[in-house]
């Protein structure tokens, strides 16, 4: 057992493996965000909302159906991926040819009436939601005690994350999305339908989040607030990344979540800002992002 | 032309000032935290409380016009004082109530002594407020940190926490009560290992309670409140905190946090609080009128704390017949004891701080709950005169001399 910077090693393994649990709630929500931007160039900031309805719409199914964790995960972005289409047939389709502002503007205000709405009804204290059985307990590891559940979430979100990134960048499906934004006339004239995958692929991305959602609830406090207080970073974690990357996203994530884990023991107060202070950096030496293509 | 603009300027203001010589305008501001971790313990439930207070007064009859107004500080001290400049200067407010998060009391604080105006402080618990901080213009109405350490942290000291760790919110309020429960658990016999702070509103604390953890210290001490102390002790039951043998002592957790949790999560909780709904027929009583607004919630003592500062408040605005001089109305309310059917009978001292017993209560476990809402075991009771902390130890400005 030695000490690294005066903590010691098993402390510091301990924190590394925290952080790529929070890390693999980052991937996440910003893979989510990435694909939203990236294919769609539409800013969502609704996203953090819609993480948090994942997580509600999981509460309620519980205590109002009876309907446990494993049927959630699947339910859940289902029935909030559908709202996210709705959102995007109604609302979203009309600021296509506008300013990406419009729809940072349209998404935020929805983002405050969608919590807003929530407030109203269940209050800010959060709902409790427990871990599902199977889940439960944890293991000791030597360094540290490490939840099953946790453990669940970095394995779950690991193959997610690549199943997405799969989808779209090595399927045909992919192609045609990723042809579609770079093109949306030509890919038009094959007679493939482009404004039906728009908003399937906004549904995707919104699906994307409330699965974060659910995951974050038996662990995270279930309250309207939970959304806004992630969403800033989630896109400052895309933004590093480079906000067409599929991968850059994922990558960042896991990073990020290290990154900020070391610094809840070297500097706890600074948590909260660290990333922004590396996002500062890296916009000033690479403008598109770490793994971003140049616009 | 002019002189008829003029002339008809000075009717009408002559108008309008006739029109108010009739009664006393009084406005009360609710400044508080109605959307972030605060907003159950406190926010629309202590509006409703002023409001109660209010009509419970009847106006009217003691030849007052009272109005209440609201607004959401974010827990930002910035905004929280420009709302309170804006109040105090422009929408002639005489008084402002609540303001839970310290650091934006001591803004709102210093703005009112700025403009001689009153503050009844219910929802913050820095006990600077009525130490080196004190003001002849503000007056801490609910609890404050000295007394929550006095209680919670010495009991859990006087049980065999002898070893703490601290999990402190990183800003005025967190600060105080880790400083104010350390003088504690060392004046008996406890000791410190260490501490480390978080930012508020926070929502994962593995990495903290790891820390805690690896201190192997018996007691956790959670210097946070609202949503943060609930996310501390979820987390807690998920890392194995009890089943390691270790405790949190949460140090300030209102009942809105308990129904949060969950009597499974939370039983065993050892707190403290100046108020219980279900303390007596009174309380139950007016719970029941505040539920008419707010269904489904309890009052935590910080709501009840607004409702009893606002009665005695326009009490003493009635006896003096005028809320301008903020000095004269707090001078008013130290001299008037006080009688409401939350808190019962008791003082406001000199230095500023309202006196009442305050209660030790432990969270009941799901089997021992037979309704809902029946949360708490009363454990101890601790008499008004020993709840707060001494005058002479204050070092307050107003009483040194």
């Amino acid at each position: 057992m030695f000490e690294i910077f005066g903590i010691p090693s098993q402390a510091l393994f301990a924190q590394l493996l925290l952080g790529l649990i929070n890390g693999s709630f980052y991937a996440l929500l910003s893979l989510g965000l990435a694909v939203i931007f990236g294919m769609l160039n539409i800013i969502n900031f609704t996203h953090g909302a819609q993480y948090m309805m994942g997580a509600f719409v999981a509460y309620m199914l519980l205590q109002y159906l009876g309907v446990n964790y494993w049927a959630a995960l699947v339910v859940v972005p289902v029935l909030v991926g559908l709202l996210g289409i709705l959102i995007e047939r109604l609302l979203l389709q009309h600021l296509r040819k506008l300013d990406h502002l419009y729809g940072l503007i349209l998404t935020f205000g929805l983002a405050l009436i969608i919590e807003g709405l929530f407030r109203n009804y269940y209050g800010s204290s959060g709902q409790p939601y427990q871990v599902p059985e199977a889940l439960r307990g944890g293991r000791n590891l030597g360094f540290m005690y490490l939840p099953n559940y946790r453990a669940w979430v970095i394995a779950a979100s690991l193959v997610v994350c690549f199943a997405t990134w799969y989808l779209i960048e090595r399927t045909r499906l992919g192609s045609y999305l990723r042809a579609a934004t770079e093109n949306p006339t030509l890919v038009r004239a094959f007679g493939i339908n482009v404004p039906r995958m728009v908003t399937l692929t906004y549904g995707f991305g919104v699906a994307l989040a409330a699965l974060a959602g659910v995951m974050a609830a038996p662990i995270y406090n279930v309250s309207p607030q939970m959304g806004s207080d992630l969403i800033i970073v989630v896109f400052a974690v895309v933004v590093i990344g480079g906000m067409g990357s599929i991968m850059g996203a994922i990558v960042t994530g896991f990073m990020l979540g290290i990154v900020e884990g070391l610094t809840k023991v070297f500097f706890p107060e600074a948590s909260n800002t660290v990333i922004f202070a590396i996002m500062i950096i890296v916009l000033l030496l690479r403008p598109a992002g770490l793994f971003g293509r140049a616009a | 032309m002019r002189l008829a603009a003029s002339l008809a300027f000075a009717f009408a203001a002559l108008i309008g000032t006739a029109a108010q010589a009739q009664e006393t305008t009084v406005k009360i501001g609710v400044l508080t935290d109605m959307s972030s971790l605060y907003a159950d313990a406190t926010g629309p439930g202590s509006l409703v409380a002023a409001k109660m207070a209010v009509q419970d007064f009847n106006p009217a009859a003691h030849g007052l016009k009272v109005e209440v107004v609201s607004a959401d500080h974010q827990n930002k001290p910035d905004v929280g004082s420009n709302i309170a400049r804006q109040w105090f200067d422009v929408d002639h407010v005489d008084a402002i109530v609540d303001v839970p998060n310290s650091g934006v009391a001591l803004a709102v604080s210093e703005v009112t002594r700025e403009k001689n105006k009153v503050f009844l402080v219910s929802g913050a618990a820095i006990s600077d407020l009525t130490g080196p901080k004190c003001s002849p213009n503000t007056i801490h109405w609910t609890y404050d940190t000295w007394m929550l350490a006095n209680s919670t942290g010495k009991s859990v000291v006087k049980t065999g926490g002898d070893t703490w760790f601290f999990l402190t919110s990183d800003y005025a309020f967190g600060h105080a009560l880790e400083r104010d429960t350390t003088a504690v658990v060392v004046a008996n016999g406890g000791r410190v290992v260490g501490s480390v702070s978080h930012p508020l509103n926070n929502q994962d604390f593995s990495s903290y309670l790891l820390q805690a953890q690896t201190s192997k210290a018996k007691i956790i001490g959670l210097a946070n409140a609202g949503g943060d102390t609930i996310n501390a002790i979820k987390q807690g039951a998920e890392f194995g905190i009890t089943a390691g043998g270790q405790h949190f002592a949460g140090l300030l957790v209102f009942i809105s946090d308990v129904e949060a949790l969950g009597l499974k999560t939370a039983q065993g909780l050892v707190l403290t609080e100046t108020f219980y709904w279900d303390m007596n027929d009174a309380t139950r009583a007016w719970t029941k009128r505040w539920q008419t607004e707010r269904k489904g919630k309890l009052p935590t003592m910080i709501q009840a704390g607004v409702y009893s500062a606002v009665l005695h408040y326009l009490k003493a605005v009635a006896a003096l017949k005028s809320a301008a001089d903020g000095k004269a109305v707090v001078a008013k309310m130290k001299e008037m004891p006080t009688d409401d059917p939350l808190f019962g009978k008791g003082m406001v001292r000199a230095d500023g701080r309202k006196i009442h017993p305050a209660y030790l209560f432990q969270v009941k476990s799901p089997a021992e709950s037979k309704y809902p809402g029946d949360d708490y075991i009363l454990k101890a009771t601790i008499p008004a005169d020993q709840a707060f902390r001494p005058m002479k130890d204050d070092h307050c400005p107003l009483v040194t001399n």
